[in-house]
């Protein structure tokens, strides 16, 4: 009751920060102030969360304040699920707001983005502390809404209002899915209260229906493949630190309404759920690296590896289901937890990327990798926390990314024993998909850090390009090390995540925190295990060990030189190996499929002067053979019923009467 | 006393790899040259241009950052320490639970990662094609690695490698046509990933088609000894692992007494031999391919990983 109480407190003190905003948000102190209190209301909504977490009290919290809905009061809940995504939300918040205190102030319409701010966090606290139907939608669109206003912050690039306005159209539709799935989920009776819904017992008919409800209202909020198109264009609108949220926190709140809805609320799903949510979420792992793999907007490639790691969580889900429709607890408590693991993992990574992308924005203006480059030299601590979130984000051990990684695989090897042929079957081969989308997400990764931070600087902005604020430095830092730490004590992680599989699953994984050298074994020693810290400290001491003896006995002496030419003088940073040639190979290889690439190179025969000339072609299949199809469905049904606009006073009376008439016939029929 | 034998064998290996590593690469050359009529050069050679190179001067370019000049001892560190772990002549490795065989890829994958972007940092377009064309190769075998993995952890029920060495050895395992396919994908991949032919070229340096000489392109002294000495490591470590899941006899179980080890030791030697002698024989029988082959060359080691995954279910019911 008083953790909840606290927490609706921390709303209310956040949607007051975001009316304080309003009024102050044009005088100098505005941001220091705005950004100051959202750190610490999010830090203390935080701490409240862990504490939630890591000793559960032994009633769930819950609390019911009068206002909503007259007849039916607004329902609040903390039990361990809402506590750990709370933690998600708001430790991505307190680091948002610190990274704002100094990235705020490069802002040129900081009255756009002041206000809102506090209240999408606001928005978020609440989708995820709400009980019933009513609560939760309103506090989604409230969270959709915000973000809206904040993509829409940079209005005047006409990019930005496009984003804008496919954002509002999607998150509406998304809404409207959700909102018939929990009316299916209410009956007859209109039982709104997700107590009630818990309770009740779903016909095979409505779950399934709910599952794909779900999967288009909240998995186009996560991103999922087909429904992504907006994320992309909408993450990177927004400025940087709410691009860190909007990828790395509310993509989570969306997996949040997700799990609520399938494992909380529904109960029990028909086994085939597991075996959909497998195939999309591994096709928007792969699909989502592919395209950031094509991309050269450094915050557009982030955004659409959000749409990747999206993927991997719902691959962790989707053998989650499977493995507790099969009665595997143990199984289906390791798959959840590598789901809300990397859930964690990704709010790190993503969190730190988007901040470093926001960083390198400021000082040289360029988001564009082809005109970056060299920028390790001029903003150094940047460049190294940038890196360890690539190390991350890319599955590299001693990082976090590998052990939610590592975890999802030792799921996946629990296979077999699925009742079903058709996912023991096919688990494995979504596992290589796993495996494809992390080798290519290390692709990425190698491409963005090493066009952007490594070689020669390509333009002058970033010849002159200069080190980070502080503030973002700090927030930067500390992300970094999270993302070792999680990485290198998953143990810790593992056992603090056991209420939550408990209550979702119905059971736990092992103690982590017993095993001996803080190692981490999913199910017996001899099966497998994994320890990051030894790791860690082997790599860094043979690596310490080896430089040491090298330097000692064999030779110290360094020189620099020019670099290697092959007899061609005057080498220029244009000449350097660019992200699109980087991204070549890979594009031959999956793109002429995926994207349905085609190059063409035109030679001028030998002798003339013209210029030779490459052209390149490449198709977003999803949007061409989906969205487009349907705008023009809709433009064209709205070009025909333009005739319904031009009609005499007559004609629209006798439509009325028709109708009426219509629908009297209908209801007389019907009873 | 048990711990102490344990750390003793430990550390026997870690010495041992690392000993080891450029003999095999000294016998491969050796081989393939006797196998082309040519002499070759000694099989101590490797020995001899790594510590020629440690002595040297390094020559690095002027824009080059921290990165570049650490690289290379991380690099070796990575693979030293997944090559560590590897049950090569016992079984009984203090740390071997530390890191499972995924994360024995997540390893080589940190190295790979490291050596690509130490190509990238020079500015240069020779490491960027390298890079480029490593990580393609990556991004393939990768996957085909994993699904091996799947395929042996299914059988033997672990991911640990001496637990699948001392199942592998067990008479329960029978002969399955799933390990037999298994073992081609594996293969393929040590190829590629060890840019060998028909992948790469491991002798050239100034060929379009090159992969990993063109990353390391501008390395020398003692950070070229390093990237070579864990090149050399890897080359090893896929040939240890392969061996000790497909043919870990004479591998020891930790209760061997100490002579015991010297057989176990005596066989990896030979186990060594025979594979960098096939390996040998088959690099003087191919043709290296284009690069733009490599993706045919690696999917078909994937479609077999998964292969090996599924015939699975049909060697059990057999």
């Amino acid at each position: 009751m008083t953790s909840v109480l606290v927490m609706l407190l921390c709303v209310a003190a956040l949607l007051a920060t975001a009316a304080l905003a309003v009024f102050m948000a044009r005088s100098k102190q505005a941001t220091p102030v705005i950004y100051g209190l959202s750190l610490s209301i999010a830090a203390v909504a935080f701490a409240t969360g862990l504490v939630q977490l890591v000793s559960p009290p032994a009633e769930v919290p819950i609390l019911m304040l009068p206002f909503s809905l007259p007849w039916l009061g607004a329902h609040f809940r903390l039990d361990p699920l809402a506590a750990f995504f709370l933690l998600v939300v708001d430790l991505g918040g307190a680091f948002a707001s610190l990274y704002g205190l100094g990235y705020g102030r490069h802002e040129h319409a900081p009255h756009r983005v002041l206000p809102f701010f506090p209240a999408f966090l606001a928005g978020m606290n609440l989708v995820i502390l709400a009980d019933d139907a009513f609560t939760f939608l309103l506090s989604w669109e409230f969270m959709s809404l915000a973000s809206w206003a904040l993509v829409m912050a940079h209005h005047r690039d006409a990019e930005n209002r496009r984003a804008g306005y496919l954002y509002i159209v999607m998150a509406s539709f998304g809404t409207l899915a959700l909102l018939l799935a929990f009316g299916l989920l209410a009956g007859p009776d209109g039982a709104y209260g997700f107590a009630a819904m818990r309770g009740m017992d779903h016909t095979p008919l409505a779950t399934g229906l709910v599952l794909v409800l779900l999967l288009v209202g909240a998995g186009s909020k996560a991103g999922l493949v087909p429904l992504h198109v907006w994320l992309p264009l909408a993450h990177p609108a927004a400025p940087s630190h709410v691009s860190a949220l909007m990828s790395g926190v509310m993509t989570k709140v969306a997996v949040y309404g997700f799990i609520r809805v399938l494992f909380d609320l529904v109960g029990t799903p028909a086994w085939w759920s597991g075996l959909l949510v497998l195939l999309i979420g591994s096709g928007t792992a792969v699909l989502g690296i592919l395209h950031a793999l094509m991309e050269r907007d450094l915050k557009r490639m982030l955004a659409y590896s959000t749409i990747e790691n999206i993927g991997v969580v719902f691959v962790g889900l989707g053998l989650a289901l499977a493995f507790k429709d099969a009665g595997m607890e143990l199984a289906a408590a390791l798959a959840m937890t590598a789901a809300l693991f990397h859930v964690l993992n990704h709010s790190f990574f993503k969190s730190l990327l988007f901040f470093g992308a926001g960083a390198v924005l400021t000082r040289t203006g360029e988001r564009d990798m082809e005109k970056l480059g060299g920028l390790i030299h001029r903003m150094p601590v940047t460049a190294f926390t940038f890196l360890v979130g690539c190390m991350a984000i890319s599955a590299l051990p001693p990082f976090n990314g590998f052990a939610s990684e590592w975890l999802a695989f030792q799921a996946i090897l629990q296979s077999p024993d699925l009742p079903q042929w058709a996912l023991t079957i096919l688990v494995p081969a979504v596992g290589g998909l796993l495996a494809l989308s992390a080798a290519l997400a290390a692709a990425c990764f190698v491409r963005a850090f090493g066009i952007a931070f490594l070689g020669r600087p390509r333009t002058d902005p970033a010849a002159n390009a200069s080190e980070a604020d502080r503030f973002s430095l700090a927030a930067m830092s500390i992300l970094a090390g999270l993302c070792l730490l999680a990485g290198i004590l998953p143990g810790i992680v593992i056992d603090a995540l056991a209420p939550v599989t408990q209550l979702l699953v119905g059971g736990r994984m092992p103690v982590q925190t017993d095993m001996p050298w803080l190692s981490i074994v999913p199910v017996t020693e001899s099966r497998s295990s994994y320890n990051g810290l030894l790791v860690f400290l082997f790599i860094g001491f043979s690596a310490w060990l080896t430089a040491g003896l090298v330097h000692r006995f064999a030779s110290r002496a360094l020189r620099r030189a020019p670099a290697w030419d092959c007899g061609f003088p005057q080498i220029d940073a244009t000449m350097q190996y660019s992200a699109g040639s980087f991204a070549q190979p890979v594009r031959r290889v999956f793109g002429t499929l995926v994207f349905r690439a085609r190059e063409r190179v035109d030679m001028p025969p030998p002798g003339t002067l013209s210029p030779a000339r490459f052209a390149l072609e490449t198709h977003d299949l999803v949007w061409e053979g989906l969205y487009l199809p349907i705008a023009g469905a809709v433009g064209y049904v709205a070009e025909k019923l333009n005739y319904l606009q031009f009609l005499t006073i007559r004609r629209y009376l006798s439509l009325v009467f028709l109708a009426l008439v219509l629908l009297l016939l209908v209801l007389a029929l019907w009873s | 006393m048990v711990l102490i034998r344990d750390l003793l064998v430990q550390v026997v290996q870690m010495a041992l790899v690392v000993a080891l590593a450029p003999l095999l690469t000294g016998f491969v050359r050796k081989a393939k040259a006797r196998l082309l009529r040519r002499r070759g050069a000694s099989v101590i050679q490797p020995y001899r241009d790594l510590s020629r190179l440690l002595r040297k001067e390094a020559v690095v370019a002027e824009n080059v950052s921290w990165l570049f000049r650490m690289a290379p001892y991380l690099i070796f560190a990575a693979t030293w320490v997944a090559a560590a772990v590897i049950p090569t002549f016992a079984t009984g490795l203090i740390f071997s639970w530390t890191v499972d065989l995924i994360a024995i890829i997540g390893l080589l994958g940190s190295a790979r990662f490291f050596l690509a972007l130490a190509g990238m940092d020079v500015g240069t377009s020779f490491g960027g094609i390298g890079s480029s064309r490593e990580m393609l190769i990556a991004t393939l075998a990768e996957p085909a690695m994993l699904l091996i993995i799947f395929a042996v952890a299914l059988i033997a029920g672990s991911t640990q490698l001496s637990t699948i060495a001392a199942f592998m050895t067990s008479p329960q395992v029978g002969l399955r046509v799933s390990l037999a396919v298994a073992l081609i994908a594996i293969i393929m991949v040590a190829i590629a990933e060890n840019a060998r032919i028909p992948i790469d070229n491991p002798a050239t340096h100034l060929e379009l088609t090159m992969v990993h000489e063109a990353m390391v392109l501008e390395y020398s002294g003692r950070h070229l000894a390093m990237i070579e000495l864990a090149a050399m490591l890897k080359l090893l470590l896929y040939l240890s692992m392969i061996v000790c899941i497909f043919v870990p006899w004479n591998i020891k179980g930790p209760e061997a007494g100490y002579p015991a080890y010297l057989v176990g030791f005596a066989s990896y030697v030979v186990k060594l031999a025979v594979g960098g002698a096939m390996l040998a024989l088959f690099e003087t029988a191919t043709a290296k391919m284009r690069v733009f082959r490599v993706p045919q060359f690696l999917g078909a080691a994937l479609m077999l990983g998964l292969l090996a995954t599924l015939l699975r279910f049909v060697s059990r019911s057999l």
